[in-house]
C-alpha cells in the first residue's frame, strides 16, 4: 500500500513534468492519460495477498496498486509507463495496457472489459483442474456495464473460480454512484445471478482481506464466483488533469480524512510495531519505487520500426503491417 | 504440413469438412475446446458442430448463455490462459453486442503486450444472404473484420479449402476470424451450389494462410472473389467461355494475410481486373484489391470492374435481395465491360 501510494505521487510528479505551465496531455515524459488510484490501496493490498503467481487479475484503467499488490515486475511496469523498449510491452501498451504473464496480470482501458477475460481464465483453470482462480477488478461506475453483468451470469452458470472486486470511489468521473444506479450496495447485484455478495463499507485493509480470504477461498475450494465490493476513496481526480470542479470541498475532504494507510500504521502501532519499524518498511518502498523510476528513464525508447512487430505471433507476409516506403524509418529522430 | 493432394473419392459438405478438422484437433489436443449458442444438442445451427457433443460431451462443447461478450471475452481470456478455444458467433451480424471483446481485447492483446502474450483463439461465424434473411442475418461484414489489426480472417469457399484452413486457424497463435458462408455449408433446408461439396482426404492437413486458390486459368481477365462468389464467379467465366471470353478466377480463401502476389500475377497477365464482393461496395474488400493492383501493377491495368453489394441495408423481398446481391449474369456484364 505504502508503494502503490509512494508510486503515484512519483508519477504524478513526473507526469506534469513538461506539461507547465500550460497542460498538454501529449507532453512530458509520460504522454496520455493517466489515471492515478490514490485511495484504493487497500483494495489491491487486501484482495491480492491472497493470490498466487498462476492466479490470473484483470485490472482497469486504474491499475498501478493492484498490479504492485500482484507482484508485476514494477522495473518493466514503470519502463512501460514511461514509454520505453524494455517496457512490459515494449512501449506500445501505456498505462493502461500492462500485461505481465510471469504474475498473470492485465489490464485494459474500457469499463468492465476485463470481466469476460477473468472469467475465462477461470474457465482454464476448472478445465484443466488446478486450484487457480481469477479475480477481475472493476470499479462501482463499471458495474452497469453488460460486460460485467453477464461474466456474472457466465460465472455462476459454469460455476467458475472468479472473484469480481468492485472497488467504490463513488464517483464514475464526475457522476455520482446515486446518479446512476438506485443500488447503493453493489454486492447485491450478486443476489440475482446466485452468486455469493459482500460488501465491505469501508478500506481498512484487514477487513478486506478477510472477506477476500473467503470469497477467493470459495472458489478455490471449488464453491463458485463471488462479488466482493469495496468502498475505496478518490483522493485524485478522475484522471491528471480533471478539474473536478463537479465536487464539493466536503467531498474532497471527505475523502482524505479517512486513509487507509495511516490507519493500518496505526493498528500495527497498537500491535506492538514501534516508529522505526514503519519508518523502514516506508523507506525501503520509497526506495524501491525512486530506484524503478531512476532505471525506467534510463531505458531506451522504441525504435520506430519496432511499431510494426506484435502484431502477430505469427507474423503474416503482408498486409499494412510494413512500414510504408515513402517514409523510410531515420532511426528514432523526432 | 503440406497440403495432400492423395484422392480418396471421398466428398463431404463444407460442414461435415469443418467439423471433421475440429474433431481432429480436439482429440489430438485436450486444450482444444468449442463453446457457442446451441452447439452442444443443436450441433450449431448451421452444422458447424454436428456430432462434437456426442463424441466430446458437454464440458468440451459447451452451450453458453446468450451472451456474446462474456463468452467470446472468455475464450480471450482461455486463449491467454493457453488454451485453443474455438468460439462461436451466430452469426456476424451479431459482432454488435460483442464487438469490444473482439476487437479491443481478442485482436490486440498481443501487440499492446509487445508479445508478452498471444491470443490462439477461433472465432467462426456464419456470414452472407441469398435466403431472405433480412439486414440483420445476411451480411458478410468481410471488410469490417479485415479492417481491424490483428485477427486473420478466413473464408473458405469449398469442403477441401474449409478442412485445411480450420486445421491451420485451430493451430495458429494468432486469434482466427473463419467466415462460412452459410449457403455453402451444404444444409438441407439451404441448398447449396454444386461447388462447396468436394473431395476432402480423410487425414488432416492444413492450407496455409495466405494463399489464394486459382479456381480458373484465363488470359482475358482476372476475376478475384472470396466464399460464396467463388461459385457464382465460375458459372459466370463457363457463360464467358462461350462467348470466347477466358476469365481467370482467383479465390482468396484469406483475406489477412491477403495473397497480393497471386492477385498481381493475374492482372500481370490479362490487365483487366475484376473484383467481387458479398460485402458493401465501399471501404470494403473490393476497393482494397484495386488497391493493391493499382499501387504495384498499374501500368498493366487496363481495366477494373468493382461488384459488390451497393451501399444499402440488405432487403427481406425476394426481387429486393436478388437486386442487391451480386450474381453470375452481374459479374459476367462486369467482365465484359472490361473487354470493351
Amino acid at each position: 500500500m505504502v508503494t502503490a501510494r509512494y508510486y503515484e505521487e512519483r508519477l504524478q510528479e513526473e507526469y506534469l513534468e513538461g506539461k507547465q505551465p500550460a497542460f498538454d496531455i501529449s507532453a512530458g515524459p509520460i504522454p496520455g492519460e493517466l489515471h492515478l488510484a490514490a485511495g484504493h490501496e487497500a483494495s489491491g493490498a487486501g484482495v491480492c495477498a491472497h493470490l498466487r503467481d498462476d492466479d490470473t487479475v484483470t485490472a482497469p484503467h486504474r491499475p498501478h496498486h493492484i498490479a504492485i499488490a500482484k507482484g508485476v515486475d514494477l522495473k518493466r511496469m514503470t519502463a512501460e509507463i514511461f514509454g520505453r523498449e524494455t517496457g512490459l510491452g515494449k512501449g506500445k501498451g501505456g498505462h493502461m495496457h500492462l500485461f505481465d504473464p510471469d504474475v498473470n496480470f492485465a489490464c485494459s482501458g474500457i469499463i468492465a472489459q476485463g470481466c469476460p477475460p477473468a472469467v475465462g481464465a477461470a474457465l482454464a483453470a476448472k478445465k484443466r483442474n488446478t486450484d487457480g482462480v481469477a479475480v477481475a477488478f472493476l470499479g462501482e461506475g463499471a458495474i452497469d456495464q453488460g460486460a460485467f453483468l453477464e461474466s456474472l451470469n457466465f460465472a455462476s452458470v459454469q460455476n467458475l473460480p472468479v472473484v469480481f472486486v468492485v472497488e467504490d470511489n463513488d464517483w464514475a468521473i464526475s457522476m455520482p454512484k446515486g446518479r446512476v444506479t438506485d443500488v447503493a450496495d453493489g454486492s447485491k447485484r450478486a443476489d440475482g445471478f446466485e452468486l455469493h455478495g459482500a460488501r465491505v463499507d469501508h478500506d481498512d485493509v484487514v477487513d478486506v482481506y478477510e472477506a477476500a480470504e473467503t470469497a477467493i477461498g470459495r472458489a478455490r475450494d471449488g464453491n463458485g464466483p463471488s462479488l466482493l465490493e469495496v468502498q475505496v476513496h478518490r483522493r485524485m481526480g478522475h484522471f491528471m488533469g480533471d478539474p473536478e470542479e463537479y465536487r464539493t470541498d466536503e467531498d474532497v475532504e471527505r475523502h482524505h480524512a479517512r486513509d487507509s494507510i495511516e490507519r493500518l500504521a496505526d493498528d500495527l502501532r497498537k500491535h506492538g510495531v514501534d516508529d522505526d519499524e514503519l519508518d523502514s518498511l516506508r523507506e525501503d518502498a520509497h526506495e524501491r519505487v525512486d530506484h524503478a523510476i531512476d532505471w525506467a528513464k534510463e531505458q531506451p525508447e522504441p525504435d520506430p520500426a519496432a511499431a510494426y512487430e506484435d502484431v502477430y505471433a505469427n507474423p503474416v507476409a503482408r498486409t499494412g503491417t510494413e512500414p510504408r516506403a515513402t517514409a523510410e524509418s531515420d532511426g528514432g529522430e523526432d | 504440413m503440406a497440403q495432400k493432394t492423395t484422392s480418396t473419392g471421398r466428398e463431404l459438405t463444407m460442414s461435415r469438412a469443418m467439423v471433421e478438422a475440429v474433431a481432429d484437433e480436439m482429440r489430438e489436443d485436450e486444450e482444444v475446446f468449442l463453446m457457442g449458442e446451441d452447439v452442444a444438442d443443436y450441433g450449431g445451427i448451421f452444422s458447424s458442430a454436428t456430432g462434437l457433443r456426442e463424441e466430446f460431451g458437454y464440458d468440451r462443447v459447451m452451450d453458453v448463455p446468450i451472451s456474446e461478450t462474456s463468452y467470446i471475452g472468455a475464450g480471450v481470456g482461455a486463449a491467454q490462459a493457453g488454451m485453443r478455444p474455438i468460439v462461436e458467433l451466430m452469426f456476424a451480424d451479431f459482432f454488435g453486442v460483442a464487438m469490444d471483446q473482439i476487437y479491443n481485447n481478442m485482436a490486440k492483446n498481443t501487440y499492446m503486450s509487445g508479445g508478452a502474450v498471444n491470443v490462439p483463439m477461433v472465432l467462426t461465424t456464419a456470414v452472407g444472404g441469398t435466403y431472405n434473411d433480412a439486414a440483420q442475418h445476411s451480411q458478410t461484414l468481410y471488410g469490417t473484420f479485415a479492417h481491424l489489426p490483428g485477427m486473420k480472417v478466413v473464408v473458405p469457399s469449398t469442403a477441401h479449402d474449409a478442412k485445411g484452413l480450420m486445421h491451420s486457424a485451430i493451430r495458429d497463435d494468432d486469434p482466427v476470424v473463419y467466415m462460412f458462408h452459410k449457403r455453402l455449408m451444404g444444409l438441407g433446408w439451404m441448398p447449396s451450389p454444386d461447388g462447396p461439396k468436394t473431395e476432402v482426404p480423410e487425414d488432416p492437413y492444413a492450407i496455409p494462410f495466405g494463399e489464394a486458390d486459382v479456381k480458373r486459368e484465363g488470359e482475358d481477365a482476372t476475376v478475384v472473389t472470396l466464399g460464396l462468389h467463388v461459385h457464382r464467379a465460375m458459372d459466370a467465366a463457363e457463360a464467358l467461355a462461350e462467348d470466347g471470353i477466358d476469365a481467370e478466377v482467383v479465390d482468396l480463401r484469406t483475406l489477412t494475410p491477403l495473397d497480393t502476389e497471386t492477385v498481381l500475377e493475374s492482372v500481370r497477365k490479362t490487365g483487366r481486373l475484376v473484383v467481387v464482393d458479398e460485402d458493401y461496395h465501399s471501404y470494403g474488400v473490393t476497393g482494397e484489391i484495386v488497391s493493391v493492383a493499382a499501387e504495384d501493377a498499374l501500368a498493366d491495368l487496363e481495366a477494373v470492374e468493382r461488384v459488390a453489394l451497393p451501399d444499402v441495408p440488405i432487403p427481406y423481398a425476394r426481387p429486393l435481395e436478388n437486386e442487391v446481391i451480386p450474381d453470375a449474369d452481374d459479374i459476367a456484364a462486369a467482365v465484359r465491360a472490361t473487354q470493351e
